[in-house]
């Protein structure tokens, strides 16, 4: 399908529209507070500081824009290849167990370094595992991607309580929850970094994940980007029928993608198991999957993009916290809302500003050319 | 006679349980089958289960309720149909949207309005619907056989229950009887077609989008104003997932969803029944699996291991009209 909308510069494609999204879907939710009867700039105030204002809470702030890295590469992915996952919630909660499995196993005998990389692909291949099947079922069977993931999240949230409360649980407790990891499954917060900054991190989970994160951005950009699968992918997402043409295995692509989409939706469990709780508990994944939609969507499915919208929903989720504390009219509830306007205006509506913009910008192109003709003669 | 009357008491909760089921999946049936695919059935139930709640609760009417899920569910409508007709963005993202926007903002509203912990008021008398019980019902209670299936499984529901029933027949007549439903119907198989006929693509499917906001409507009023006694936060939970399961496990055909639904909704009043009871022969079920039976059925079904799911051929695709 050819794009119907003028062309614009990369700028203005990549930057002021997203920007301009963002802000429609802010003044939105300003909207909501003021329904709330609340002052809106003072939610954005508290909001800020409570992400940013001190070391713990930046800490806490990159600790869940660590969360949020991991599944919004995982929808990113997905949508290169013009797939759109929405099972990433429950490839994360299964990717859990992958993580689970790895730190009970070893926790009580070998250092963090041993059960790390092994932590890494147990949730990695979990994760890809219940991606796989939809994956597959699309490719081989004709069955959309779409349903299939959204079915496969209710199923990995039964079997995951199944897990929990009969197989997982040691004896004896009441709670739907593995037992606490000894040293071996608790990962290394990462203080040194912050202290380069000067900043103290004080209680908040920010670790070694991050890292990770980090890595698979780079990792994923290398992959759309660098490489032969990843120019498939985008083949296959910009256009099937080139793709066919152009000899492309499309069912091959998409059970990869899928897998790989999976993957790094399961690996975004590391970060709230071994780095905070120690424990695999019931809902341990708390939407971070459907974040990811909001993430991919904001950053344009490019992970110079994604960081930084993981980080401005990190801080959504810990100033958001901090808000609810100083304005107890508004609860967490309200990120909740943010995150569906961002999904809406930054996704569904995201062509909503382009003809003006695009307008403005021929005008200007216009003008110039006038000015730069009336100079030359 | 102990064995007849627990069947009689499941399948009243299976009723019970399959009205919204019912609501919300020809909700989706209308739009599916114009071509705009909707993942929102959840989100816009929601909505209209705490306007309903919301405004029963102020009025004491039931009906002003229910007039108000009606609105507040169009208005959800009509905001999908915005972005997916006329912006012609993606189906799915809109969707998506609309149900985490409707989750959050029911919570906010309902604790600021209501300060209940995101519920609204309990509701009693007027404004919350009352079971019919049909003429003789307490009468014949005593016949065997007969007597409890006429009184207990077929009288005492309430009004909305045998409005979604009638509701089945009736969508079956719009969609395979009437110009509009010919029409409908062909804007979600080939836009192009119609286009050529002259008539307005944008308008069909925004009237589409339209019907099942309303039918989103009763569904949503019917769980807060006839299920539960008021909005509990977050009262959906999945019902228009299920909805949306049942729809293409219907394959988009009107009958085929209620037995779909009433099916899904047996599954369901099977699982609470059977919580700690062992089943004869098999044994200990786990209610996880019960629970997610539903998904994995419709997962079986789409991968076409139980006939062919086969969706309208233009759902999901914006209509462009001249390039």
């Amino acid at each position: 399908m050819s794009n119907p909308y003028a062309k614009l510069p990369a700028w203005a494609e990549y930057g002021l529209i997203p920007l301009v999204n963002l802000i429609v879907a802010f003044v939105v939710a300003g909207l909501v507070v003021l329904l709330v009867g609340e002052n809106p700039l003072k939610a954005a105030y508290h909001m800020i500081n409570g992400a940013f204002g001190r070391g713990e809470y930046i800490g806490f702030t990159l600790y869940y824009a660590t969360t949020f890295i991991f599944t919004g590469l995982s929808v990113a992915v997905a949508f290169h290849a013009g797939l759109f996952n929405i099972g990433s919630e429950g490839q994360a909660y299964i990717g859990g167990i992958g993580v689970a499995l790895a730190c009970l196993w070893l926790d009580k005998t070998m250092p963090w370094f041993v059960v790390f990389p092994l932590a890494i692909i147990g949730s990695a291949a979990f994760g890809a595992l219940w991606a796989f099947l939809p994956g597959w079922l699309q490719a081989k069977r004709g069955s959309h991607v779409v349903i299939t993931t959204i079915m496969f999240n209710f199923i990995a949230s039964s079997l995951m309580v199944y897990l929990l409360t009969k197989v997982l649980k040691p004896l004896g407790q009441m709670a739907p929850q593995t037992r606490t990891f000894e040293a071996g499954g608790q990962l290394p917060k990462l203080d040194w970094l912050m202290s380069i900054f000067g900043l103290n991190l004080g209680n908040s989970p920010f670790n070694v994940s991050f890292l990770l994160a980090l890595l698979a951005a780079f990792g994923v950009w290398v992959l759309i980007w660098r490489t032969k699968l990843g120019y498939e992918m985008r083949t296959m997402g910009h256009s099937p029928s080139a793709a066919r043409y152009a000899g492309i295995g499309e069912a091959r692509i998409t059970i990869i993608v899928m897998m790989i989409s999976g993957g790094l939706a399961g690996m975004m469990a590391l970060n709230p198991i071994m780095g905070e709780q120690y424990r695999m508990q019931l809902d341990f994944v708390q939407g971070a999957g459907f974040v990811g939609i909001a993430v991919a969507l904001m950053g344009r499915s490019h992970p110079a993009g994604i960081i930084p919208a993981a980080v401005l929903f990190g801080m959504l989720y810990q100033g958001g916290a901090e808000i609810a504390f100083e304005m107890p009219a508004i609860s967490r509830d309200m990120i909740v809302i943010i995150q569906g306007l961002v999904i809406l205006f930054a996704g569904a509506l995201e062509n909503m500003f382009r003809p003006a913009i695009g307008r403005a910008f021929a005008s200007i192109g216009r003008r110039s050319a006038i000015a730069a003709q009336t100079r030359g003669a | 006679m102990d064995l007849f009357n627990t069947i009689i008491a499941i399948l009243e909760s299976t009723i019970r349980v399959s009205v919204p089921l019912i609501f919300a999946a020809l909700a989706g049936l209308f739009t599916e089958r114009a071509g705009v695919f909707d993942i929102g059935l959840e989100g816009k139930m929601l909505g209209a289960a705490f306007a309903a709640g919301a405004v029963a609760a102020v009025t004491g009417s039931v009906m002003m309720g229910l007039m108000a899920a009606i609105l507040i569910s169009v208005l959800l409508s009509l905001v999908h149909g915005y972005a997916s007709i006329t912006q012609r963005g993606s189906q799915i993202v809109s969707g998506v949207a609309i149900n985490f926007i409707v989750a959050g903002s029911t919570v906010i509203l309902g604790e600021a309005w209501f300060r209940q912990g995101g519920r609204t008021p309990a509701l009693a008398g007027d404004a919350r619907f009352q079971t019919v019980t049909f003429p003789f019902a307490d009468a014949v209670r005593d016949v065997p056989i007969l007597g409890p299936i006429y009184s207990d499984l077929l009288s005492g529901h309430f009004i909305l229950t045998y409005v979604a029933f009638l509701l089945v027949p009736f969508s079956w007549w719009i969609l395979y009887r009437t110009r509009f439903g010919l029409r409908l119907r062909a804007v979600g198989e080939n836009p192009g077609a119609v286009d050529t006929a002259g008539i307005s693509v944008i308008w069909l499917r925004y009237r589409a989008v339209i019907c099942c906001g309303i039918l989103c409507g009763f569904a949503g009023a019917y769980l807060s104003l006839a299920m539960s006694a008021g909005f509990v936060k977050g009262m959906t939970a999945g019902k228009g997932y299920i909805a949306l399961a049942a729809l293409i496990f219907a394959k988009w055909r009107p009958l085929n969803i209620m037995l779909a639904c009433l099916l899904f909704g047996f599954l369901d009043a099977l699982a609470i029944r059977l919580q700690g009871n062992p089943l004869p022969l098999i044994g200990q079920v786990p209610v996880q699996l019960m629970q997610a039976l539903p998904y994995i059925l419709t997962v079986i079904l789409l991968a076409g291991f139980i006939g062919k799911a086969i969706p309208p051929k233009a759902g999901g695709i914006p209509y462009v009209k001249e390039r």
